[in-house]
């Protein structure tokens, strides 16, 4: 009898310092779940929200709301989850310039932000802060990993990008790494539909080929509106115009076609090969970039949550910063400005059966940073 | 500059006004007739491509799904007037507004409810696909002159329809005075049902061309629609030769204005930067013709004469 009560005790016991190690965790995640964005958004909190099922954690609660890609919404929303809700961590935003709304002023009250896709350069340097961590890239990322790759085969490019923070962070990193000539650098309106006019520029540049970052639906109506042209230059961009939430929409126009990404479906390692399959058991589709880099964040939160306390924001910092999770990118840390270094990949669009998809091609990055992390003063 | 590319550009802006066009002559028809202000009409030109959309994955043929747009767009159209529209026409603009702008939260949520988030795919039929060779050397695509066509043709069987049939003459008539067609026997509840639905069938037909173009997505109507009140309120409220006419202005000002303003900067900042400028310059740069053509004629391009 003793033995046993003993027995309990000690049951009991580990049952109570376990559950003093989980504190509870309220995160409040803005993304955009109606309009035109709304893809991105969608496999962002689906993918954030498959690792937190997975970790069967039951003291994490997560709040979603709608920002409609309109700033002005996704701050209203955010003042709403830090003062009324009394969230810890705000995650979520896919736009860069949602995010220049919402970040600076979410750390300045004490929260922690976790990015799972924005990333612009103002705060990346300078401007960075502890609290603020980006578990996607920085928007410069994969645009420099095309400007490496271009430099390969092309001489002459025509750079395209939509006139906001991540199209002005797209070209500049381009620009960093592509060593030949520029035929035109054209900045087009956020959300454009229609492309005729870029499309005649691209005709007469006498460029030898296109390298356009068109995230969402303006790069489903860009390829559509390019494959009926009869302009047959070669066209490549980052992962994001190419990713999944929009081959399906684009279909066989987008066959060939070169991007870049810090992930790709095909990476040969257990943890990817765990996500994809259960992405699609969970969803019946394909996950995309956006999906994977919120996985990640996700798995960020828990990773430090299982060891620190989230109110004891030196410590919980500390957990994130040690980046202990198996990402299905595969190599995967913070630089010092709490940004990640990872492998970049260049990958091509191929059918699999009817499905299409983006295979690797090479790596053309490895541990690959930023350009900004040293202006960073921490 | 080439005689090419200017070439293009001009068929390029000819092609946005068609398009404008088709949404702006519902919008203007509907606020000539009935007094209207229908903010939802960009919601029909979505049920439009959404319908071509799936009855092209059914059926793979385009030109079913084409049909299917018209049909369903004048559908929706006429159950919306019944249930919803008939109970307005005695308010004032505000109440209008209100209720319209309801009807496209309603009409962008059902649509994400049944379809889902991410676009659906939509392509040229096989018959349009491709370039065809201009005068100049170069090359344009086939599709977006058959839009120019099929706009031409559409502009005008309306001005047949207007001026030589009975529809049409009451459709005039209860432009000028609705009470008075009313009292002289005509059934206006039906006549106002059926310029409705007319209105949604131009507006479901632009959908649908435009989304094998672009993407067929949930919310595709709004910046168009924004457009197109621009369109009616240079050409006239109310006016469908103005409607045309204002359309094509916008059109071409809005796609030389993209083009030419960046080439203007170049000449005094760094490439970058002109891009940039000349971009945020060009997209503002019809709502400033809009200012000056209101400046000079407050009440648009051909105001009707009865208001």
């Amino acid at each position: 009898m003793k033995k046993l009560l003993s027995a309990a005790t000690l049951v009991l016991a580990v049952g109570a310092s376990s559950l003093a190690m989980a504190e509870p965790v309220k995160i409040g995640m803005i993304t955009t779940l109606s309009g035109g964005g709304a893809g991105l958004g969608v496999d962002s909190r689906d993918g954030f929200m498959l690792a937190i099922k997975q970790s069967g954690n039951k003291d994490i609660e997560v709040i979603t709301e709608d920002d409609g890609q309109k700033p002005e919404l996704a701050v209203q929303i955010a003042d709403k989850m830090i003062q009324s809700d009394q969230v810890d961590i705000l995650t979520g935003i896919v736009w860069s310039n949602l995010l220049m709304a919402v970040a600076p002023s979410a750390v300045a009250q004490g929260k922690f932000y976790v990015s799972t896709n924005a990333a612009p350069a103002a705060l990346a340097g300078a401007n960075c802060n502890p609290l603020y961590f980006n578990a996607a890239y920085q928007n410069d990322n994969l645009h420099e990993a095309m400007g490496e790759y271009a430099n390969k085969d092309y001489k002459k490019l025509f750079i395209m990008a939509p006139n906001y923070p991540a199209g002005k962070d797209s070209l500049t990193g381009f620009k960093r790494y592509f060593k030949g000539e520029l035929a035109a650098e054209v900045y087009t309106q956020v959300g454009q539909t229609d492309y005729a006019a870029e499309i005649a520029q691209i005709r007469a540049s006498g460029a030898d080929g296109v390298f356009a970052f068109l995230p969402g639906g303006m790069g489903i109506a860009f390829m559509k509106q390019y494959a009926q042209s009869g302009v047959n230059l070669p066209i490549m961009g980052p992962g994001f115009s190419f990713s999944q939430d929009v081959l399906p929409a684009i279909g066989d126009a987008a066959l060939g076609v070169k991007a870049s990404g810090q992930w790709v479906k095909d990476l040969d390692n257990e943890a990817n090969k765990k996500f994809v399959a259960d992405f699609q058991q969970e969803y019946n589709r394909l996950p995309s970039l956006y999906a994977v880099q919120a996985y990640d964040a996700a798995q960020l939160i828990l990773s430090a949550a299982a060891k620190a306390d989230v109110k004891d924001t030196e410590a919980f910092r500390a957990e994130l910063l040690k980046a202990d999770i198996k990402s299905p990118r595969g190599n995967f840390k913070f630089n010092t400005n709490q940004h990640p270094i990872q492998d970049i990949y260049v990958t091509e669009v191929t059918k699999e059966g009817d499905v299409l998809t983006n295979k690797t091609v090479e790596k053309i990055f490895t541990d690959h940073g930023d350009a900004y992390a040293k202006d960073c003063k921490m | 500059m080439t005689f090419a590319l200017a070439l293009e550009q001009l068929l390029n802006g000819l092609q946005l006004g068609v398009m404008l066009f088709l949404m702006a002559a519902g919008l203007t028809l509907i606020f000539g007739v009935m007094g209207l202000i229908n903010l939802a009409h960009g919601s029909l030109y979505m049920v439009g491509a959404f319908a071509c959309a799936t009855v092209a994955a059914w059926t793979g043929s385009f030109w079913l799904g084409l049909i299917a747009s018209l049909a369903c767009a004048a559908a929706a159209g006429a159950i919306v007037e019944l249930l919803v529209i008939r109970r307005l026409y005695d308010r004032d603009h505000l109440d209008q507004v209100l209720a319209t702008f309801a009807l496209i939260l309603i009409f962008s949520e059902g649509t994400r409810w049944m379809f889902g988030s991410f676009p659906l795919y939509l392509d040229i039929p096989p018959l349009l696909q491709g370039a065809v060779a201009l005068p100049g050397g170069t090359q344009y695509p086939l599709y977006r002159l058959a839009i120019i066509a099929a706009g031409a043709v559409v502009a005008f069987a309306l001005y047949l329809l207007i001026s030589r049939t009975r529809l049409g003459i009451r459709i005039r008539a209860g432009e000028s005075d609705r009470e008075m067609i009313g009292a002289l026997g005509v059934d206006i509840r039906t006549l106002y049902t059926v310029v409705f639905a007319l209105g949604a069938a131009l507006a479901g037909f632009a959908g649908a061309m435009v989304g094998a173009l672009q993407s067929v997505q949930v919310g595709m109507g709004e910046p168009v629609l924004i457009l197109a009140f621009v369109v009616i309120v240079i050409g006239g409220i109310g006016s469908i030769k103005g409607a045309l006419l204002g359309a094509l202005l916008v059109g071409v000002i809005d796609t030389m204005g993209r083009f030419l303003l960046p080439k203007v900067f170049v000449l005094f900042v760094p490439p970058s930067q002109a891009g940039m400028i000349g971009g945020a310059l060009a997209s503002m740069l019809i709502y400033i013709v809009m200012a000056l053509i209101l400046a000079v004629k407050p009440r648009g391009l051909f105001p009707p004469a009865h208001a």
